[in-house]
């Protein structure tokens, strides 16, 4: 065991377990990299201190100012724990379909919930910041979808720990949410070896938001679109929800108790695995279960789950 | 074959309120032509004037973004559903 002087030392350097015994090809490793071990419980820690620190290194962030950010959930409980530890009042714009837990879990760690329509997902409620920040100055709007601090805590720290621990990794696949994730580590990944692939898994996201207009108020977030993330990016598939619910259920077949989206990944890993010929499969569990138990999606009859996990936002 | 083609609910309005059309073509370029020609007010939605995708469109054959396939040259058999969704955000 070691010895840390605070919380924020054990955000990342997470472990990666093999799960092969999930692969349905006997010559494809697939192995697991479990955000869910970060302090606040999720991979979003690891943006969220790299955005906080980046700010008050560059002065943009200074002592006991107001935070003021967007966020399904887990961005906003990595903000919350750092913000509690250094010093920040928080404000989150949370859309109201969010599984209770995460609602809790801000709750707790003192975060201030400014709710958003739920019809208007993310895409609502990061306008809803945005409206926000520009009517009070005085806050600190981060903007994870933007902010280049977002993809360097992958390319800086998640990328070098996979190459580290696995560097005969030949597929790496993430979840796509603001896309710091896939964009920080594939671009890692790809400079050490080029023939490393990047597949995206997202969740049909579109469908269960319907409060949009037209398609001009999509979204895809510069963090993406400003780092090539179309052409890094060498594969994206959409996970529908009772697929997800079936990877998060696999999952726990491998010891791995992690939330929906992480199941949604894992079912995209096994599709890689069951189309490639031979290879090692690096996969990100976002975080634990615990935050989804409410969903019931571990016991409760599968429909009912997945019709009950389609009025949440689980990405 | 027709393939059926999944509209996402803003674009329902256009298509006489149907979540799902059938539509023709060998290739996904082909499909959302037929589209228009069946449903005019579809013009220029998913496909802009200039050919390309709508930025914030995202379209899958089965379940794959098809911006990292071939982009509207994608083939289809008809034996595919095709899913159009708006772009969303996600964190």
């Amino acid at each position: 065991m070691a010895r840390y002087e605070s919380i924020l030392d054990l955000v990342g350097d997470t472990p990666l377990v093999d799960v092969s015994v999930l692969s349905p090809n006997p010559r494809v490793k697939i192995l697991a990299k479990l955000e869910g071990q970060n302090p606040g419980g999720s991979v979003k820690d690891r943006i969220a201190l790299q955005m906080v620190l980046d700010a008050e290194k560059d002065g943009t962030l200074s002592p006991g100012q107001v935070i003021l950010e967007s966020s399904s959930g887990n961005t906003g409980i990595g903000l919350a724990m750092v913000s509690k530890l250094r010093g920040y009042p928080l404000k989150i714009v949370l859309p109201e379909n969010v599984s209770v837990e995460r609602r809790q879990l801000l709750e707790a760690w003192g975060a201030e919930i400014i709710p958003s329509p739920g019809s208007e997902g993310s895409n609502g409620a990061m306008r809803n910041a945005q409206k926000l920040a520009a009517e009070h100055p005085e806050y600190w709007y981060p903007y994870q979808y933007s902010n280049p601090s977002n993809p360097r805590a992958h390319y800086e720290a998640t990328g070098p720990e996979i190459w580290r621990d696995c560097p005969e990794v030949t597929h790496f696949v993430a979840g796509l949410g603001t896309a710091g994730t896939l964009i920080g580590v594939g671009k890692f990944l790809k400079e050490r070896n080029p023939r490393v692939q990047v597949w995206a898994i997202e969740p049909p996201l579109g469908e269960m938001v319907d409060g949009l207009k037209n398609f001009d108020e999509g979204f895809v977030p510069p963090v993406f679109t400003e780092n090539d993330g179309y052409e890094l990016l060498d594969r994206k598939r959409i996970v529908g929800t009772k697929e997800s619910i079936e990877g998060t259920r696999r999952l726990m077949d491998a010891g791995v108790f992690a939330g929906i989206s992480s199941g949604a990944i894992l079912t995209g890993a096994l599709k890689c695995a069951a189309e490639i010929d031979e290879g090692v499969i690096v996969f990100v569990v976002c975080d634990g279960g615990w935050k989804y138990l409410s969903t019931g999606a571990w016991t409760d009859d599968i429909d009912q789950v997945t019709e009950r996990a389609k009025k949440i936002i689980y990405f | 074959m027709p393939v059926d083609v999944r509209l996402p609910t803003v674009l329902r309005q256009y298509a006489g309120g149907q979540a799902t059309v059938k539509a023709n073509g060998a290739t996904l370029r082909e499909v959302f032509e037929d589209l228009v020609l069946q449903f005019p007010q579809l013009h220029g939605q998913v496909v802009t004037e200039d050919g390309a995708l709508h930025k914030f469109v995202n379209v899958y054959v089965n379940d794959d973004d098809v911006r990292y396939l071939d982009k509207l040259d994608t083939k289809v058999t008809g034996s595919e559903t095709i899913s159009i969704l708006p772009a969303v955000a996600g964190g």
